[in-house]
């Protein structure tokens, strides 16, 4: 029997909350996950911050690592200016952080591979610059794509291509998250499958050498771990370079 | 007598002792300020993330490109579509568009300057 590796990827309805039109809403597993992720995130933050101890305890501690960390990324990324946006990058790393750890539980259905979550991550982080930045530069913000010191005469041939390179960014914003997810879970239920088909065909011998696609999965779970929190990382930075944009559009 | 010139030690002392207290204070002063914003002048923030993971940057820089391309090839037809010049707009556009691409990747691999940074 051959294991379909995108099975796991599919949406499940659990029960319907509304209907608008023809079109039913329902509670997704997608849904049901990302309320676990928001629920418990936000169960481990305030149980963390409610001692506010100065000798921190071990969960406080964890709290403050995930503050520290976040906040020399925004530091570091976009100024102490850019330290105004810091609730929104937070936000952000952590929910799709925990998504993504989520994802790793065997039987758990990971919300970031699916395309159209990251995207509107990925949108929300455009739209928040794009609208940030007009408000607070108005027209001047178009600035940013007109580099300095080009010739008036290439002008337009440049700034067609920042503008497209700006439009660009929610692409490959998203892409890279949805990508990174789908295709490693892709590959755990590959090798995974490989065990089932070795000690179907095989019979015992079959089971024995099943160690071997095993191992494999052991150590590609350590690297997914790896991806998972990186992607998140990315994700968080990208969103400070492109927020740091809407605060010094330069020039 | 011993105690007079204790006396004059300490008065002597006192301004040298404030001076190197207000020297101390504005060297804390400064030290906390470039603790505060670790690499704002630094190399550059997207090094950092880039070095993480090599494989993490190569798919970046892979990505960049497509979705240059992809958004270059979108405007294209759509312009194509609205104005009835088809091919012309999905000509010039995929080309402005993988052009943009480049000009993507080359700013995440960081060969060229961000442009704020300097600027």
């Amino acid at each position: 029997m051959a294991v379909d590796p995108i099975e796991q990827f599919q949406i499940h309805n659990l029960f319907p909350i509304a209907k608008i039109g023809n079109t039913e809403i329902a509670f997704t597993n997608s849904a049901a996950f990302m309320l676990v992720a928001v629920l418990g995130l936000t169960t481990f933050l305030v149980m963390a911050t409610a001692g506010r101890n100065l000798v921190p305890s071990r969960l406080q501690s964890a709290a403050e690592i995930a503050y520290e960390f976040v906040a020399t990324t925004v530091r570091s990324t976009a100024g102490s200016e850019g330290m105004k946006f810091f609730p929104f990058v937070f936000s952000i790393f952590m929910f799709v952080l925990t998504l993504n750890m989520l994802g790793l539980i065997p039987y758990a259905f990971t919300v970031t591979s699916h395309i159209i979550v990251t995207a509107a991550l990925a949108l929300t982080v455009f739209f928040t610059v794009l609208i940030y930045g007009l408000v607070r530069h108005g027209l001047h913000f178009f600035n940013l794509f007109v580099p300095k010191g080009v010739p008036i005469y290439i002008l337009p041939l440049i700034v067609a291509i920042e503008i497209l390179s700006f439009l660009s960014r929610p692409i490959s914003h998203s892409v890279r998250l949805f990508a990174n997810m789908l295709a490693g879970h892709i590959t755990l239920q590959v090798f995974a499958s490989f065990i089932i088909l070795l000690g179907g065909a095989l019979g015992v011998l079959g089971w024995v050498g099943g160690v071997l696609p095993f191992a494999m999965i052991v150590i590609l779970m350590a690297l997914e771990m790896l991806v998972a929190f990186l992607q998140a990382y990315v994700f968080a930075i990208l969103t400070c370079i492109y927020l740091n944009d809407a605060i010094h559009p330069g020039h | 007598m011993s105690g007079d010139t204790r006396g004059e030690g300490d008065r002597k002392q006192s301004p040298d002792d404030e001076a190197a207290l207000s020297a101390r204070l504005q060297r804390l002063g400064e030290r906390l300020a470039t603790a505060n914003r670790p690499s704002e002048n630094g190399s550059g923030p997207r090094q950092t993330a880039d070095r993480a993971s090599a494989f993490a940057r190569g798919f970046r820089l892979s990505t960049e490109l497509v979705a240059g391309v992809l958004v270059g090839a979108v405007i294209g037809w759509l312009i194509d579509r609205w104005l009835g010049i088809s091919p012309w707009g999905l000509i010039v556009f995929l080309l402005l568009g993988f052009a943009a691409g480049v000009l993507n990747v080359m700013r995440a691999a960081g060969v060229v300057r961000e442009r704020k940074l300097g600027d």
